[in-house]
């Protein structure tokens, strides 16, 4: 299968001000690819680039190998899922879904059929005659995206969809969301903030910074080999430290805490470790890590997702998960605890 | 409780006073005295001859209906001559130049409507801007007649009452996500399909708003009739000054007023119906 959108050094100016900064990017048939970023990063532009409301600076798209400059945005293949949702309150469930294909001057009922096709996989057979008011948020989200799929478009936009919904419910249609876009089997490209929601959903996620992307790697990858600082710092939690010197395989962080990661062939200027990479009382026989003894300072508990924060001796503070198995609940504040982190598991960066 | 229930009687007296006093009274009053008439005799007596006067002068109920059609074309007018400004100022225009527009908007209102009308008087006349400037650049040799006819009168009265069907239009086109108008677009709508479907049902409340207003205005002005629309107009209005303060007949003045009431609360009626919008939603 070949690429069904291909993005080449597209950038996007506004004034002085560098939104989209040469970003290329392949996706392919049937893909669901985020595009992941801190607010303001360029990623909204993007997508408004891709569905045509924004013209590019430099740079093109293609669509099933066909260009799309100067192509409005009626009439590119893409459909795009509004943040706000922008559903037609003037409008009942059926008219919003049908509104696209009305529009086509497709016959009465061919829309029927297509409307109630559509409705039926998204879960809302029967609503129909509901106004848009009537509907609860995750019923609102389905009409949105329902009225977007039911044109075939080769490529779905979404635009952080789920950010209004609540926590419970936004889990759910994540999880609704990826089964529906296998079984349709359209390409999605998912615009988000949200780390968790690119990494459970996506086939590949594409992070971006300052309108530049800063690595594109499946959600595995992205989590254990982040290849930029920014990456390691955005995409999951981590532990961030500064580093000052390093002579030899010894590196310095500007706490004092000096450490052995050797390998290095850069000066390294950041050094991240995940919570989960620390081994608690590590076995004396381990090779590859390094060592160290710090006090517990907090335990924040948390479920399975508690956390202690510990100090070195240095003054350094790390954030470490705390199993919550029989062996370490003794712990508790103000313990010293035997750490340990493989030389792996410390990522170094030049920024 | 107690006090805030004396505070509640308190608050509505003045309410009550404005209603009863103003609005309700007078009504009755003028309601009744239209069933008035002197008989040969002089004497006062109950009779419908005031109401019957007016369906057998043919000039009465002729100037009625035009006053009717002119009100409602003035008002379809105010809403075609406002709606791309309205959508200029609230969706294209950035948000601080548009108070500024709006502010100039606003001026007319400031000088009150006699001394506006006279400004057109001074535009329309035969020797006004308009006419001075035509035979200038020598389209025309003799001046035309702009002033006192129904073509000044109309622009008057769209000129003086325009505003109202502005503001509430933009209110309710602020309140509309832009987004909207881009999914219309992106799942393939034409503009002329965007500003049917999506933009002029989302305005429709503010639309029907504003043309109730400017209706009512329109009907039940008579500065911009008498000085603008000159001696041949017909509007309603001047039949009950006409009857008022001309022939001094109170009780017939009182019949056509109540006539006018009855037309405009008719055609408003009718374009609620029409329009399939209810009069307590409108204003929200």
């Amino acid at each position: 299968m070949g690429n069904i959108l291909e993005i080449k050094d597209l950038s996007k100016h506004f004034d002085d001000f560098i939104a989209v900064d040469q970003v290329t990017l392949n996706v392919k048939e049937g893909e669901f690819v985020s595009i992941l970023g801190p607010s303001g990063c360029g990623k909204t532009t993007l997508l408004r680039i891709i569905a045509g409301f924004l013209k590019e600076s430099v740079g093109d798209i293609f669509i099933r190998d066909e260009s799309m400059k100067g192509i409005s945005p009626e009439d590119r293949p893409v459909n795009i899922v509004f943040q706000s949702l922008a559903l037609f309150p003037m409008m009942d469930v059926y008219e919003n879904v049908a509104f696209g294909l009305k529009r086509k001057k497709l016959s009465k009922e061919e829309v029927a059929e297509r409307v109630n096709d559509m409705l039926t996989r998204v879960g809302l057979l029967g609503f129909e005659k509901k106004r848009i008011n009537e509907l609860s948020g995750g019923q609102k989200q389905r009409v949105a995206i329902a009225r977007s799929l039911v044109m075939k478009p080769s490529i779905l936009l979404l635009d952080e969809p789920l950010s209004a919904l609540d926590r419970k419910l936004r889990e759910h249609m994540k999880v609704e969301l990826k089964e529906l876009q296998r079984e349709i089997g359209t390409t999605f490209i998912y615009i988000t903030h949200d780390q968790s929601e690119a990494l459970v959903m996506s086939d590949r996620v594409a992070v971006m910074n300052k309108g530049f992307l800063e690595q594109v790697d499946t959600p595995h990858n992205l989590y254990n080999h982040p290849r930029t600082g920014f990456v390691a710092g955005f995409v999951g939690e981590n532990n961030k430290f500064i580093i000052t010197d390093k002579s030899d395989d010894t590196i310095t962080t500007d706490g004092g805490w000096e450490l052995t990661k050797p390998g290095l062939d850069f000066v390294p200027t950041v050094m991240f470790m995940r919570p989960e990479a620390f081994i608690l009382q590590p076995d004396e026989h381990m090779q590859d890590v390094v060592r160290f003894e710090p006090t517990i300072k907090t335990i924040l508990f948390d479920g399975a997702n508690t956390k202690m924060s510990v100090m070195l001796k240095s003054g350094d503070e790390i954030l470490i998960s705390l199993p919550q198995n029989a062996k370490f609940q003794g712990l508790k504040e103000g313990d010293t605890i035997q750490i340990g982190v493989a030389y792996d598991n410390i990522k170094c960066y030049k920024e | 409780m107690k006090s805030s229930k004396k505070a509640f009687y308190f608050l509505i007296i003045p309410v009550l006073l404005w209603l009863i006093l103003l609005i309700i009274i007078p009504h009755i009053d003028l309601f009744v005295s239209s069933f008035k008439a002197e008989n040969d005799a002089g004497v006062m007596v109950w009779s419908l001859s005031n109401y019957a006067s007016f369906f057998q002068d043919q000039i009465y109920w002729l100037t009625f209906v035009n006053t009717a059609v002119y009100a409602i074309g003035v008002t379809i007018l105010a809403f075609v001559v406002t709606f791309p400004i309205a959508f200029y100022l609230t969706k294209v225009v950035s948000r601080k130049y548009a108070s500024f527009l709006m502010l100039l908007l606003l001026i007319p209102l400031w000088i009150g409507e006699l001394v506006t009308i006279y400004g057109w008087v001074i535009i329309l006349g035969d020797h006004g801007v308009i006419n001075e400037f035509l035979i200038w650049i020598g389209v025309i040799d003799t001046p035309f007649r702009l002033l006192y006819t129904n073509v000044s009168m109309t622009i008057g009265l769209l000129y003086m009452s325009m505003l109202f069907m502005i503001i509430p239009v933009m209110t309710t086109l602020e309140s509309l996500d832009d987004s909207m108008i881009e999914a219309a677009s992106d799942l393939g709508a034409s503009k002329w399909t965007i500003f049917r479907r999506i933009i002029i049902p989302h305005a429709m409340p503010g639309i029907t708003n504003g043309a109730i207003i400017v209706f009512m205005l329109v009907i039940g002005d008579y500065v911009a009739p008498n000085i603008l629309g000159g001696k041949s107009s017909l509007w309603f209005t001047e039949q009950i000054y006409n009857q008022f303060l001309m022939t001094f007949n109170w009780n017939t003045g009182a019949a056509f007023g109540f006539l006018l009431l009855m037309l405009s609360s008719a055609v408003i009626w009718m374009a609620l119906k029409l329009s399939g919008q209810k009069l307590d939603k409108v204003g929200q």
